[in-house]
């Protein structure tokens, strides 16, 4: 067994684990954060992706005993106030999910994006940076759209008011 | 994944003398191809000494005619630089077509080169610029770090500290993804640092990354893709799989190497 | 709050859970006491068990159970069954042969289930599973259907020696073969249908829970008809009777067929749970997916048209060779024959058609429905010869569709199938338009100009949906009705419950069914909630599949809906005192008819409850109704697909640079939803043209696509923005006019991908998936001469 004390959606947990333990079974299974998924075994659908230390990061391809001291966010912890963060509700108000199962790996990944690539984005960008996530419902043609609406309400709106 | 001991040194002679000591200790840099490995199962070390906790191992520094990166630099570090788009901007569009932005928030460059899957990018990259390896122990030229699939020259105990650079005059890099797995099918990296030209493919040979001579010695008379008319390496030694038979490969190492140059003289 | 209409453009009320990580999947949901179940594979494609020893295992910490085939047996538990009997040419019944949940005696596909190991946790029971020693006597398989029967192939069951499952034909042989001699052109093809891995991004899990004090169990699946789970794991496989066994398929990360089917993994987690005292939950990893969720598609056809001097088509003749794997899964069998050869037809009057299709067992893993099942594979065939023949009598490829197209409803092709509406005219000329047919030849010049080979490609598909009705669908061999079943509850406050026998894993039934009843009953849309997916809560019903949600599932809804309205009028007879003839209920009000006197539907639905305006005894307190609705036909969804693309012949890579998209769906409901919809099927039939492909080693039986290193699911950057619009007859068989929509995307696109990539390259020698490598190679072929040149 290891000890890992970290913060998850500003909240500080410390933990007695098996250090096989991955970050998205700390989330899931010890600490019942259930909105992170799994869904293979090569780090390549994206459906666990979180937030460590402020960048998208696949929690199945951590070992929680890695985020020693980390901060930790997942998409239960976007939504500050009861108010939905303006990427989630982007993908509601552009059916940019169905089944939903992609979905918190869709958001955290496209937070990530404009982190890194600011609020105004184009299809293109999104498409290629949407290289680690796979849905398997939507043809993405929904998400892409979601995205770059997000982007822009992340940014306030100050494009349009600009335009 | 099977059970092991974990340790997280807070220095590097504190994780030499860990691995040192190990009976089948594995260095975890970025975890992104040891951790898939061990969670199939596929690999099963007794002990795990993660570099996460090892100050001094990361950064992207221009010194003088090199460039130098540490071991534990995350990908998007380098791929976001400043410094390396300036110094090598090819190698900053490699780093860019390399997995997927959170596994280039995660992965390293030590952690790559020791790794050295004979379908990764940042190999070609070594072996076409001509880098060294820096290790706790000594340097390592990259003609001698990669010595075949999954296969380098560290020693037990060995852990690479960082890995410089010499600054081409011109370089590229072009790949050809892996339809499935976004690995390189066929990469090409081609050089020119003074009169020497060097070409390292990856992902194509059956025994990793290479250096493509008969294209070196074509482009060497002239820096130009026409230098490379007609010229295709030897389907011997070509990997051949469900995705890309030998012949196919050979072709694909042909078209990357010169869509290379091309993007080397764009510059 | 306003009324959400029939047609509204509304965002989906489910969402807010999936968005904010609320979601309830079968892996989110943990019961007391639970340990973890891993189930021990066959790593050969064929073998004989000689022995399993499982006393190492047994002692491996934290084992609370190894169970093997023989412990099945003991407890009488039978087999997994295949629900659509097929009679072969002969009249002979198809050859099954049994499937037992854990294997007895013989393995017949990689992925197989041989035993299952029990433990506290996930880690303990992965490393007990692998102390589960197993003695096999390797056999030679085979597994593609070419081999299986080549003769002296080794049998995969002994009750089908040959490996034919059956030998089963459609249509008038005699006609279709008169007209082939009197032809004066016939286009032929050999067609390979590839085989699919359906890979919905949740993987199967299961949860069995036992509870000694009631002698009663339930189980949490991934399913998309757990009343049908209910029926199959009780009445047949005998794990529970139904009434003591209670199914729950909570949220379901999508299942595209593959989770209609009763596997083995949930059989033993209901039944693991009793033997071993404890919940069992088991969770599938992506390999096990890739290896023992039912596979789709895999066809191999000879196919060829017949024309007339003018191209008018005489006839349609196909031989098709299907592979269904180890074992026939829940519908297998019902994919290749009923739900492919009457879509035969396609779009157009053709007078004589013949197919048959012989049901090949290999050792490989089972095939079943995916999206689309059967009729993807027929779209295939008639779409890629349409194509070709129009190309081989130097026609343009629409206009010789437009020449052969239906114009006349309704109509009875050959093959079953009475269509009842449409107008593919019309759908055409609008996909003509929107995809700028016009400029192609320009479009063509100017990628050739950069060294690109530029291809556009059409299908006009056909698909059958709302698989019905159920008297017609018994007489096929079906085992089930397919009817659905709807109750609506309305509350006292005259909020509204529907509980229905649909199941949703993706399609929104939450929004579009409330928008119905908000349409409905003039009520907010905020005021109704879908209940669905639990078998103690749902009276019956029959799940999501086929595309039958919109038209059979909401159906009965409408059918309940005015049920509801038929009584309310009752109660506000009794309310407004007037006769209850003269009492109409518009806009959420009823009204007695040239009077202003009137109730809100809220007041009736509280007047019904407390029953003080009426005697009990004439009219019966409460506002609940339910009905079932059976079909009187199937519904004929059909448009048409433009795929423009281009072709790097350097390497063999792909662009889609235009998807136009125009069909006809009868009604719809929410827009938004349709055209997600339509994109996601687009998706998958590109993936099946470009990407995917499972690929077996056809010496050692191995699955060599067993994860996403070797099996291409389409990405982000595959895909363009589709452009996507509809034409609308509505459905005449059902009372809302819908025809369905979701599995249209993927029987139309891969016809679609071909043709342009045919066109590209200039020759049809283009397999599917069409990979990099194999373009490149298609390159690298002489174009074929015109007929014109």
């Amino acid at each position: 067994m290891t000890t890992v004390s970290l913060t998850v959606n500003g909240q500080s947990v410390t933990k007695d684990i098996d250090p096989r333990t991955l970050l998205v079974q700390l989330l899931r299974e010890h600490l019942r954060l259930t909105g992170t998924h799994v869904g293979c075994d090569t780090s390549q659908c994206g459906a666990c992706v979180v937030h460590v230390n402020g960048v998208s990061v696949k929690s199945c391809t951590m070992l929680a005993a890695q985020c020693e001291g980390a901060f930790v966010t997942t998409i239960e912890g976007i939504a500050e106030g009861g108010r939905l963060h303006p990427m989630q509700e982007a993908f509601r108000e552009h059916h940019g999910l169905q089944c939903g199962y992609c979905t918190p790996g869709m958001i955290m990944s496209a937070i990530d994006i404009v982190n890194r690539k600011g609020t105004a984005l184009d299809e293109a960008t999104v498409r290629h940076e949407l290289e680690g996530n796979i849905c398997r419902c939507t043809g993405y043609h929904n998400i892409v759209k979601a995205v770059i609406a997000g982007a822009e309400a992340m940014g306030g709106g100050m494009r349009q008011a600009a335009e | 994944m099977y059970a092991f001991e974990f340790h997280r040194p807070t220095s590097l002679r504190q994780a030499a003398n860990l691995l040192a000591k190990a009976e089948d200790g594995r260095v975890l840099a970025g975890g992104q191809s040891l951790l898939p490995m061990m969670k199939l199962r596929l690999a099963s070390p007794g002990t795990v000494i993660d570099l996460g906790g090892v100050p001094g191992m990361t950064g992207i520094e221009r010194k003088g005619r090199s460039l130098v990166i540490g071991a534990m630099t995350r990908h998007a570090e380098v791929e976001n630089s400043p410094v390396v788009k300036e110094a090598i901007p090819a190698l900053a569009h490699l780093v860019s077509v390399l997995g997927d932005p959170a596994v280039r928030n995660r992965g390293t460059i030590g952690g790559s080169l020791a790794n050295n899957d004979p379908s990764a990018d940042y190999p070609a990259a070594c072996l076409a610029l001509g880098a060294t390896i820096v290790t706790n122990r000594r340097r390592i030229a990259a003609d001698e770090f990669f010595q075949g699939v999954f296969t380098t020259a560290l020693e037990e105990g060995e852990i690479i500290v960082k890995v410089s650079f010499p600054v081409p005059s011109r370089a590229g890099y072009e790949k050809f993804r892996h339809p499935a797995s976004r690995f390189a099918l066929a990469g090409v990296f081609v050089a020119k640092r003074g009169g020497e030209v060097r070409v390292a493919v990856t992902g194509a040979g059956d025994s990793g990354v290479f250096r493509w001579e008969a294209a070196e010695t074509a482009l060497q008379g002239r820096f130009v893709p026409k230098s490379l008319d007609g010229l295709k390496p030897s389907t011997d030694g070509m990997n051949s799989d469900i995705h890309a038979d030998a012949a196919y490969r050979a072709h694909l190492v042909a078209v990357m190497a010169r869509r290379a140059v091309e993007k080397a003289l764009r510059r | 709050m306003a009324v959400t209409s029939i047609g509204a453009r509304v965002a989906r009320k489910e969402d807010h859970r999936f968005i904010t990580g609320k979601g309830q999947y079968v892996d989110d949901i943990n019961r007391p006491g639970q340990a973890h179940a891993v189930f021990v594979r066959s790593p050969h494609a064929a073998a004989t068990i000689k022995r399993i020893d499982i006393s190492a295992a047994r002692k491996m910490p934290g084992v609370v159970g190894v169970l093997t085939g023989e412990d099945l047996a003991a407890d009488k538990i039978g087999g997994l069954i295949c629900g659509w009997m097929i009679h072969s040419k002969d009249g002979s019944p198809m050859k099954a042969g049994a499937h037992p949940a854990l294997a007895q005696g013989k393995v017949r596909y990689v992925g197989d289930h041989v035993a299952v190991v029990i433990a506290e946790t996930l880690l303990q029971a992965k490393d007990a599973a692998e102390a589960v020693v197993v003695d096999y006597a390797v056999e030679k398989p085979v597994v593609d259907v070419a081999s299986a029967l080549a003769k002296g192939a080794p049998a995969v069951h002994a009750e089908a020696p040959d490996n034919r499952v059956f030998s089963w034909h459609l249509g008038d042989k005699a006609a279709t073969d008169a007209a082939f001699a009197r032809a004066k052109h016939v286009t032929s093809l050999d067609i390979v249908n590839n085989r699919l891995i359906p890979n919905a991004m949740e993987p199967r899990a299961a949860v069995g829970d036992y509870d000694s004090g009631n002698d009663a169990f339930t189980l949490y699946t991934t399913s998309q008809n757990p009343h049908v789970a209910r029926l199959v794991l009780s009445a047949f496989i005998g794990v529970a009777p139904e009434h003591k066994l209670r199914v729950i398929a909570p949220d379901v990360g999508g299942g595209f067929g593959s989770k209609i089917f009763i596997y083995a993994e949930e059989t033993v987690c209901v039944w693991a749970a009793k033997k071993v005292g404890r919940p069992v939950k088991w969770t599938s990893d992506r390999t096990e997916a890739f290896l023992s969720d039912a596979h789709g598609r895999d066809h191999v056809t000879k196919a060829e048209l017949a024309m007339d001097e003018n191209g008018r088509i005489l006839a349609l003749r196909a031989s098709t060779k299907a592979n269904l794997g180890a074992y026939l899964s829940t519908f297998a069998s019902s994919v290749p024959t009923y739900l492919y050869a009457p879509l035969l037809s396609g779009q157009y009057d053709i007078p004589a058609i013949y197919a048959e299709v012989d049901g090949v067992y290999t050792h490989t893993a089972p095939v079943d429905a995916y999206r689309g099942a059967g009729r993807p594979e027929a779209t295939f065939v008639v779409e890629r010869l349409v194509e070709v023949a129009a190309r081989q009598l130097g026609q343009d490829p629409a206009k010789f569709r437009a020449r052969n197209y239906i114009r006349n409803f309704p109509h009875q092709t050959p093959v079953i199938m009475a269509y009842d509406a449409g107008d593919y005219h019309a759908s055409l000329k609008k996909a003509l338009e929107l995809a700028d047919y016009k400029g192609f030849a320009r479009r063509k010049r100017e990628s050739a100009r950069r060294g690109k080979l530029r291809g556009i490609g059409f299908s006009s598909y056909i698909e059958a949906c709302g698989i019905a009705p159920s008297a017609a669908v018994g007489s096929l061999g079906a085992g089930v009705g397919l009817w659905e079943s709807a109750e609506v509850r309305v509350n006292p406050i005259g909020t509204v419950e529907v509980l229905t026998g649909s199941h949703s894993h993706g399609q929104g039934h939450e929004t579009t069914f409330a928008q119905l009843v908000s349409d409905r009953l003039g009520i907010p849309i905020e005021n109704v909630s879908i209940v669905h997916g639990d078998t103690d809560k749902v009276q019956m019903g029959m799940g999501t599949y086929g595309s039958r949600s919109g038209a059979v599932g909401m159906s009965a809804i409408a059918k309940a809906l005015d049920k509801v309205i038929a009584k309310g009028r009752k109660v506000a007879a009794h309310v407004l005192e007037a006769a209850e003839g003269d009492i109409e209920f518009k806009d959420g009000k009823f009204t007695v008819a040239g009077t202003d006197r009137s109730a809100g539907f809220g007041d009736i639905a509280l007047q019904a409850y407390i029953a003080h305006k009426f005697n009990g005894q004439e009219l019966e307190p409460g506002l609940k109704e339910g009905a079932f609705y059976d079909p009187t036909n199937f519904t004929f969804p059909a448009g048409v697909h433009i795929c423009e693309l281009e072709v790097d012949p350097q390497t063999g890579d792909v662009r889609i640079e235009k998807w136009t998209a125009v069909d006809d769906f009868g009604v719809i409901i929410n827009p938004l939803i349709v055209e997600g919809q339509v994109h996601g099927g687009i998706a998958q039939g590109v993936g099946q043209a470009l990407h995917e492909g499972a690929v077996y080693d056809p010496v050692t039986g191995q699955l060599v696509t067993a994860s996403y290193m070797d099996y291409r699911m389409p990405r982000a950057e595959d895909l363009p923005s589709f452009v996507v619009d509809t034409t609308v007859t509505p459905c005449p068989s059902n009372p809302l006019g819908i025809k369905g929509c979701g599995e249209a995307g993927a029987i139309a696109a891969p016809a679609a991908v071909v043709n342009a990539l045919t066109d590209a390259v200039g020759h049809e020698d283009v397999p599917m998936p069409a990979t990099p490598q194999a373009l490149w190679r298609a390159c690298q072929k002489a174009p074929r001469l015109m007929a014109a040149e």
